[in-house]
């Protein structure tokens, strides 16, 4: 550790496959979930990285580096997957909030208010099932929802970033983040209960 | 005051700015809005602790989900390592 700001490190594209492949493509499917996009995703990172072997300048490690250049790729496929559905998605959350609150007051309906359901136990991190139910109720958000929720939990990206990337403004990240959790947790507490 | 009084009672704007409060900072009025909310709510103080909960979750997916994935197949591996060393030689002529 003492040494790691002298060490410059080394590109071996031979081995990459060998070192690498199946990490960045359990990178790609745990933020994409499509595993033939992942598999695309991996083969254009190791293509798109032998192009710019000249510009490697040896600070950072050789997975790291890959990792930079599949990360803009998956971040280019958040863009193009939420692109265009923005307004009809903004349209249907509208509505599709109501129903959690009341619309005169803001209190909760009675039908949506928060009821304990056991994701208190200490044991529910490791518990398979749920995390199979936590998995599809991320599928179900919306594609712009999920990339932002994502890019923010996941990856702990810098909220400026996110909206950066995603062309969002700061309100409508906020509005994205507050409405893909209500319905998180209500998907979790209606399969989970 | 009318404002102040919207907050109390409204779950909408108290769970935004509980989400808010997990990933940024609230503004100080904000967070008195809040705490002014959250101590005669009770539901909306299960909220706050679920959704703490689920962010831990879904960190926690990562990681399971890192080991649980499968790897990639061998024949794709194989025709990227021809794809990659093709390119290399052509490289170098």
């Amino acid at each position: 550790m003492t040494d790691q700001g002298l060490e410059t490190h080394q590109l071996d594209p031979k081995n990459w496959v060998k070192n690498y492949a199946d990490y960045l493509y359990r990178y790609t499917i745990t933020r994409l979930n499509d595993e033939e996009q992942a598999r695309d995703l991996v083969q254009e990172t190791f293509l798109s990285a032998l192009e710019g072997v000249g510009k490697f300048a040896g600070k950072s490690t050789e997975r790291t580096w890959l990792t930079a250049i599949l990360k803009n790729k998956i971040i280019d496929t958040y863009r193009k997957k939420s692109s265009g559905l923005k307004m009809t998605e903004a349209d249907k959350s509208e509505t599709g909030q109501q129903d959690f609150f009341e619309s005169d007051n803001g209190h909760w309906t009675k039908e949506h208010a928060p009821q304990s359901f056991g994701i208190d136990s200490a044991d529910i991190l490791i518990n398979k099932e749920f995390n199979h139910i936590l998995k599809e109720c991320m599928e179900k958000l919306p594609a712009l929802w999920l990339s932002v929720f994502t890019m923010k939990h996941i990856d702990d990206e810098a909220t400026d970033f996110v909206c950066t990337e995603l062309r969002i403004s700061p309100s409508n990240f906020w509005v994205i983040i507050h409405r893909a959790k209500l319905n998180l947790r209500a998907c979790l507490q209606k399969n989970w209960m | 005051m009318s404002d102040l009084k919207k907050i109390i009672y409204n779950c909408r704007q108290a769970t935004f700015l509980i989400e808010k409060r997990l990933l940024s900072k609230l503004t100080f009025r904000e967070g008195i809005e809040l705490h002014i909310h959250l101590a005669g709510c009770d539901v909306c103080k299960l909220y706050v602790k679920q959704s703490q909960k689920i962010n831990e979750m879904v960190k926690q997916l990562l990681k399971s989900g890192t080991s649980n994935t499968p790897n990639l197949d061998g024949d794709f591996k194989e025709a990227l390592q021809v794809q990659i060393e093709d390119k290399l030689n052509n490289n170098k002529l």
